[in-house]
């Protein structure tokens, strides 16, 4: 007999034969039920990175596309950086007043939580603002969407952007209405940060859009 | 019915009678027979009285058993429509040479090939390989439900969302005329005016929402819920290539709505991606499209690869053969599988560098392909093989797999690739590896887990027949396609000139002929297994000498799954805890937390399908209820915070002392 066949001979003992040793703890009879909060973390990590891939693609179709003004509309002709610049240090503005929100919320402080999220609020309808302003003004001129591809992936990314950032002032609202009702209990802490990390996420997007669309499409015209 | 034409289109959009197609008799045939069985299905629900059984039990579940059967239910009900597709496409092509013109026009033939595509893809495999990963997986992990029971619910009526749209075109309008993947220009406002492309993008929209979401509960799932004791390396291969192929998910389906979306604003808004016009890129569409299409192939057959892994070493009585080389396999595999996309349009004229990385790194998947084939027959090997019908499945798509595997690699040769493009040989290639892997898999994983999902075995001999039926159907009609392809015939034809081809094509319609009877044999092994089941019923819940944890509980399992949460020592947890005879205590239970039921995900469902049905059809005023309907229902949901509840330890004893004393009394 080989040493493989008595191996896989080993393997399919019976249990009859292996009755000496002692049986190892094979069922936890001591349970203290589950943690939904750690497996929430990890499954909204893989949504905004599943997000992330959205606008990876809206990138790389700007990418392509930057450039096909179709004889039509260039970024520097475009684009009002002033006004640019001054939208991103809204939205960046925001992430800090939402920073402060989730630190007085460890602390407990309703009032004060609830006062940062709304200028967090505030910040972020600024922002949607002066971007709704940028797209009028825009199509108005006749550079919309329709003018050339340059002009289409310019409105698809920047566009999604700002529906996302429209879908976080309405969750922001919604949590605004739960937290008084409910208090700082573990299901409101866990949306807190889920929808922190949504807006974060949110900034980091803009910083590329800033610094590609708009830095880069002027300065490099 | 009005009058007045502005009305009617407000209230209406494009939608009009003329959309209803009562001038093709096979369609009026169809929605006749749907209707009937529609109206009988519904009729006998209701005279039986079960709608709030189905409901309270089914619906609006969030157990990931149920809702891994009702995912099953609707990939067979759609592999019906796929395969009634199929067919038609075959006996046209058998048909209509010369003179004859056959009996599908263009117009009608080129929509039964996309939606023959779109439901095999999107509305049979996907939901059958969710199916079976909702089902088994987080069995096989010693978890009680996945990470998020509600969207698991939601992932599902998504999906039959999508698939409800896609056949709703064959009653309502038209399907798109495009191919699966729906290629602009073609599938531009220019070429294709009509709803057709429409019901294609927002069928997949709703469709692919479900799947993204589904993806990202089974990995955190999978990170998250783990037994005790269960690292990584000690994981069912199943679970493995579960989790691999739902990274493929998040990673890849994202790229498909963002693609569909440009899609959507070209046909909508009039912007220019993909337009010959003003900028646009057809070329890009192309490459995001399978960006996003190559990784979507290995989502189907990681699984599968799985469902066989766990099979041949349950039918051989061994060990799987390189357990670690089969994790780095398929880890390998998923990686690669994004680096490859470009081989399906090697003409695209990217120049020869580009065109040899792509066929290189194309080539290079067959390595760990082939060590997963060499574990198999490894494990195979010295084993005491019992051929039940799991294995018969595993071992004819070994066979097969090979076949195809070898026809892929020679169509990664970007000069011979430049011949047989889009011809039949590729046809031939691709349901090669799908049927052979994919659809074998999923047949070898449902005669394997039957009796775990039921509690009852299915029957053997119809089973085998559907085997052999299959098996040589396969043959049948695909061997004559490479025949076909190498002469140059290209796909998508409904009519030729060339005599000389008849036959090939005949062979190859008798062949799906076989398949036919292959589907039947299955449907009737399952109508004949439930007839019999008091024969084929399994009490002990390990009816194969099982070897990993979904065994270790009764058949089906209860609602808990596990009443005390198993601990995990070695890989093949179940045959450890046997051959080292593990003792399930008999008292000291206790209550069990567990998700409750809710209705949101079905009103989500039901919105999107109806919001999809307006936007395609240009009802604006019904898009804008239904958006709003979705936005309230989704913010509503949030305002209720009781998710969950007990199952209290004294049930939990009735239903472990109920199945200790069946067992007690089949021995």
């Amino acid at each position: 007999m080989t040493a493989h066949t008595e191996n896989r001979l080993a393997e399919n003992r019976p249990a009859e034969l292996d009755a000496g040793a002692e049986a190892p703890v094979f069922y936890d009879t001591d349970e203290h039920g589950h943690h939904p909060e750690s497996g929430t973390m990890l499954g909204f990590w893989i949504y905004l990175m599943s997000d992330a891939l959205i606008f990876a693609v809206l990138f790389a179709t700007y990418g392509v596309l930057s450039r096909r003004y179709a004889a039509g509309p260039s970024p520097a002709d475009l684009f009002d950086l002033p006004l640019v610049a001054l939208n991103t240090a809204l939205l960046l503005f925001s992430s800090i007043t939402y920073g402060v929100a989730m630190l007085e919320a460890e602390k407990r402080r309703m009032g004060l939580t609830l006062f940062w999220l709304g200028l967090t609020g505030v910040f972020g309808l600024a922002f949607l603002g002066i971007e709704l302003y940028e797209f009028h003004h825009m199509i108005s001129e006749g550079a919309g969407p329709w003018r050339s591809a340059f002009l289409s992936a310019f409105f698809a990314l920047v566009g999604t952007h700002g529906l996302h950032v429209t879908f976080g002032i309405i969750w922001l609202v919604t949590l605004m209405f739960q937290l008084p009702m409910h208090g700082f209990i573990p299901e409101n802490h866990r949306r807190l940060m889920c929808l922190g990390m949504f807006w974060h996420f949110l900034d980091v997007i803009w910083i590329g859009v800033f610094t590609f669309v708009y830095l880069m499409g002027v300065l490099l015209a | 019915m009005f009058s007045n034409p502005d009305l009617a289109q407000i209230l209406f959009g494009r939608l009009t009678w003329e959309a209803i197609p009562y001038h093709e008799p096979i369609l009026i045939a169809t929605f006749i027979a749907v209707a009937l069985g529609g109206i009988a299905l519904m009729g006998a629900v209701t005279w039986f009285g079960k709608w709030g059984y189905l409901w309270n039990e089914w619906f609006t579940s969030v157990d990931h058993k149920k809702i891994g059967i009702m995912y099953g239910i609707l990939a067979i009900i759609m592999l019906l429509r796929g395969f009634a597709d199929a067919i038609m496409m075959l006996t046209q092509k058998a048909i209509a040479f010369g003179p004859n013109e056959g009996y599908l026009p263009p117009h009608h033939f080129d929509q039964v090939f996309t939606a023959h595509g779109v439901i095999m893809i999107f509305f049979f495999a996907m939901p059958l390989i969710t199916a079976v990963m909702n089902l088994i997986m987080p069995l096989q992990i010693g978890a009680r439900d996945v990470a998020f029971p509600f969207l698991n619910n939601l992932s599902f009526w998504m999906t039959a969302g999508g698939a409800a749209i896609t056949m709703l075109s064959l009653f309502v309008g038209e399907f798109a005329r495009t191919g699966w993947l729906a290629y602009p220009p073609l599938s531009g406002a220019d070429y294709s005016p009509g709803v057709g492309v429409d019901y294609y993008i927002w069928g997949l929209q709703v469709a692919g929402v479900g799947t993204t979401l589904s993806g990202i509960n089974l990995i955190a799932t999978i990170v998250k819920m783990r037994a005790p004791g269960m690292t990584m390396m000690k994981m069912p291969v199943f679970t493995w290539t579960t989790l691999c192929a739902n990274v493929l998910i998040v990673a890849a389906f994202p790229v498909l709505t963002a693609t569909l979306a440009l899609l959507t604003l070209d046909r909508y808004v009039g912007t220019h991606f993909f337009t010959n016009d003003l900028g646009g890129n057809p070329m890009m569409y192309i490459n995001l499209i399978w960006i996003w299409g190559h990784p979507e192939v290995y989502i189907l057959i990681l699984p599968a690869f799985g469902i066989f892994s766990e099979v041949v070493s349950t039918f051989s009585g061994k060990r799987l053969f390189g357990y670690a080389s089969m994790v780095y396999a398929t880890v390998v595999i998923t990686i690669l599988s994004y680096l490859v996309w470009l081989h399906h349009f090697f003409t695209m004229g990217s120049g020869a560098s580009v065109n040899a990385f792509f066929g290189i790194t194309t080539m290079i998947i067959s390595i760990p392909t082939g060590a997963k084939i060499f574990n198999w027959l490894f494990t195979m090997y010295r084993g005491r093989i019992r051929f039940e019908v799991p294995m018969l499945w595993t071992i004819g798509f070994m066979v097969t797999f090979v076949i195809g595997g070898m026809t892929g690699v020679l169509l990664a040769v970007p000069p011979a690739d430049f011949v047989l493009h889009n011809g039949l040989f590729l046809i031939a290639h691709f349901h090669n590896v799908i049927i052979g892997g994919v659809v074998f898999g999923l047949l070898a994983g449902i005669n394997y887990w039957w009796p775990k999902a039921f509690g009852f075995k299915l029957d053997s001999f119809w089973g085998k027949t559907s085997f052999w039926f299959w098996l040589i159907g396969f043959y049948v009609t695909f061997m004559p396609m490479y025949v076909l392809g190498l002469m140059g015939v290209t796909r998508r034809l409904n009519h030729f000139d060339d005599p000389s081809l008849q036959i090939w094509f005949i062979i190859s319609t008798l062949g799906a002929c076989l398949i036919a009877l292959g589907i039947a044999s299955f449907i009737v092994q399952i109508v004949v297994s439930i007839l019999r089941r008091d024969q084929l019923r399994d009490v002990t819940g390990d009816p194969w000498q099982g070897r990993t944890l979904e065994w270790a509980t009764s058949s089906p399992p209860p609602a808990y799954n596990f009443a005390f949460t198993p601990v995990i020592h070695d890989l093949d947890a179940w045959w450890d805890m046997k051959r080292r005879g593990h003792a399930a205590p008999r008292d000291g239970y206790r209550p069990i937390h567990m998700p409750r039921n809710t209705p949101t995900g079905v009103i989500l469902a039901g919105f999107s399908t109806v919001l999809a049905f307006a936007l395609i059809w240009y009802i604006w005023w019904l898009a804008a209820v239904a958006a709003i309907g979705l936005l309230v229902t989704s913010i509503a949901h949030t305002f209720n915070y009781k998710r969950d509840y007990y199952i209290p330890a004294e049930e939990v004893m009735r239903t472990e002392t109920r199945r200790a004393r069946a067992m007690a009394a089949a021995e």
